[in-house]
């Protein structure tokens, strides 16, 4: 199964010098699957992100993405190897000397894409996230939810097959949360990503399993009301991880989850 | 997001071991060796970057821009003053023996080979040291370097080499025009002050200056600005501590490089008058 997953950990150890934040943490995620990592503040969901992203090594085990053992990797080589991943940051971690603009063909500067095809393809991937009228403000000019959907688009400029979300509906009110939901939801369901959510907002992947984004209608609706046919779109799944104490505490679909009965994972649920 | 492992969720706090002097002290002088080796490795790779691309040439403008023509107007303003003034206690002494027309050549050699490389240098610190450390340590507390690397640049190529090769290309620059500011304000404290002909004061601050002065005087801002913008760029990429963090790098930053360029200072001199001998 770890050879054919596109992330996946075994027996990760990482710490910082007085403990280990995650130990032995083994998980997996497949083609087209959302994983929610969940867990409370300082679990480790966020080094677990960036060791997906080889940002960060882990002490003990491995990392592998795509097929590449990013926890052995040189920096050089993941630095060409990160391009085939987009991360949102927590708080969006917009360039604030740069306009939104200047943001998102980022990446495509750097890699030296003819400047007549930046602009339309920044806009286009900013009319994705709604945000096309902000192009030319900076982002001590947005609002949060604005900054975390510059974010997702320069995540996504460069439409690559994995997509890291730190917890991307943080310290958001419900209703922006919600749009940035649907907006991982069209990205999942029209690109076919494979994506790692780290959140401690149950509602959030509740939200991903329970949900689809109907490309027809251009709406989000109901898993019940999928029609047979809409496999065309191709079939996406999430699960759940729940981290405690460095490990997966819990792994498993989200029915599997409300059924729990374990007390710590009811905290979660109620 | 775990900051530290103390977040962890069931970790328990454990009985505190006595700590004796040997392991505090060891342990201080690891970490400093450990500094020390961080340092010469960004300071080495910033050398590095240049041999290979990709390589940010408008970044580097923009440095230049930032550090060089930011930093005239203060470098000028204290250039002129500083040969002033330098003019007025030269000379009070000269005057004890009728030679106030030497003050010229006290003025030019001072300037030319130590005031204006070192004050030029430590006046750049005081302005970009501290503006590279906070600027680097802002972006690394709000992820934006890491967002820098997840997008698959390398930071110290995009943030670090723009900023070492702009101080090293404007800060001989800046010391130029302070060594000429200076003389300016030594000529005019010499006329209005002393009454000497500035045509006096001028042939002789020239004529006393040899090639070999030229070349301890801007060979200097060259190594002053490789440690300041090194030390900054160091201090700003291991901050610790969110925005107070920050703060502290970026006072860590101004005092360490002042030090080290007032120490390397004296080496500088010492093999500068060394070559000077052997070689000019």
């Amino acid at each position: 199964m770890a050879m054919e997953a596109t992330i996946a950990f075994h027996k990760v150890r990482l710490g910082f010098g007085e403990g280990d934040v995650l130990q032995d943490l083994s998980f997996a995620v497949m083609p087209r699957e959302t994983l929610v990592l969940l867990g409370e503040t300082g679990t480790g969901k966020t080094l677990s992100l960036k060791m997906a992203a080889g940002l960060l090594k882990p002490q003990d085990g491995d990392v592998s993405v795509l097929g590449r053992p990013v926890s052995r990797m040189k920096e050089k080589e993941l630095l060409d190897f990160r391009r085939e991943i987009g991360f949102v940051f927590q708080e969006g971690a917009l360039f604030d000397s740069m306009t939104v603009e200047e943001n998102v063909a980022y990446r495509l500067r750097e890699e030296r894409v003819p400047e007549e095809e930046i602009l339309p393809r920044v806009r286009e991937t900013l009319r994705f996230v709604e945000l096309e009228h902000a192009i030319d403000q900076v982002p001590s000019e947005l609002s949060g939810g604005m900054r975390r959907r510059a974010s997702i688009a320069r995540a996504l400029i460069t439409q690559p097959p994995i997509v890291l979300y730190d917890s991307p509906t943080a310290g958001l009110d419900p209703v922006t949360s919600q749009t940035i939901i649907t907006l991982i939801l069209r990205l999942r369901d029209i690109y076919g990503v494979t994506a790692l959510l780290a959140t401690h907002r149950l509602q959030d992947g509740y939200a991903l399993a329970n949900y689809y984004f109907d490309t027809a209608s251009g709406s989000v609706k109901p898993n019940r009301e999928r029609q047979s046919d809409s496999a065309s779109q191709g079939e996406t799944s999430t699960r759940f991880a729940v981290l405690r104490d460095g490990k997966v505490f819990f792994a498993g679909t989200p029915e599997e989850l409300a059924a729990a009965r374990d007390p710590y994972l009811k905290r979660f649920l109620v | 997001m775990a900051d530290s492992p103390l977040q962890v969720s069931g970790n328990q706090p454990q009985a505190e071991n006595p700590v004796s002097v040997s392991d505090v002290l060891i342990g201080g002088a690891k970490q400093a060796v450990l500094r020390v080796q961080e340092y010469s490795y960004l300071a080495m790779q910033s050398v590095a970057n240049v041999l290979s691309g990709p390589r940010y040439i408008q970044d580097t403008l923009d440095q230049m821009d930032s550090i060089g023509v930011g930093s005239l107007p203060i470098v000028m303003l204290t250039g002129f003053f500083i040969g002033a003034v330098m003019v007025l206690q030269t000379a009070s002494q000269f005057v004890r023996f009728g030679q106030t027309s030497l003050t010229g050549d006290a003025v030019a050699l001072a300037l030319v080979r130590e005031l204006g490389p070192t004050l030029t240098s430590l006046l750049v610190t005081g302005r970009c040291a501290s503006g590279i450390a906070s600027e680097l340590g802002s972006m690394l507390v709000t992820e934006q370097v890491d967002a820098m690397r997840a997008m698959g640049t390398d930071p110290s190529r995009k943030l670090v080499t723009p900023r070492v090769l702009a101080t090293i290309i404007v800060l001989p620059m800046l010391t130029a025009i302070t060594d000429f500011i200076g003389l300016v304000g030594g000529c005019v404290a010499a006329v209005f002050s002393l009454r000497l002909d500035p045509v006096q004061f001028w042939t002789r601050a020239i004529n006393s200056l040899e090639i070999a002065d030229l070349f301890q005087g801007l060979i200097k801002p060259v190594i002053f600005g490789f440690i300041l913008s090194t030390v900054g760029c160091y201090k700003g990429l291991t901050v610790r501590g969110g925005t107070q963090g920050v703060g502290r790098s970026t006072t860590q930053a101004v005092v360490i490089s002042s030090v080290v360029i007032i120490v390397t200072d004296t080496f500088l001199t010492k093999l500068a008058l060394y070559f000077a001998d052997k070689i000019f």
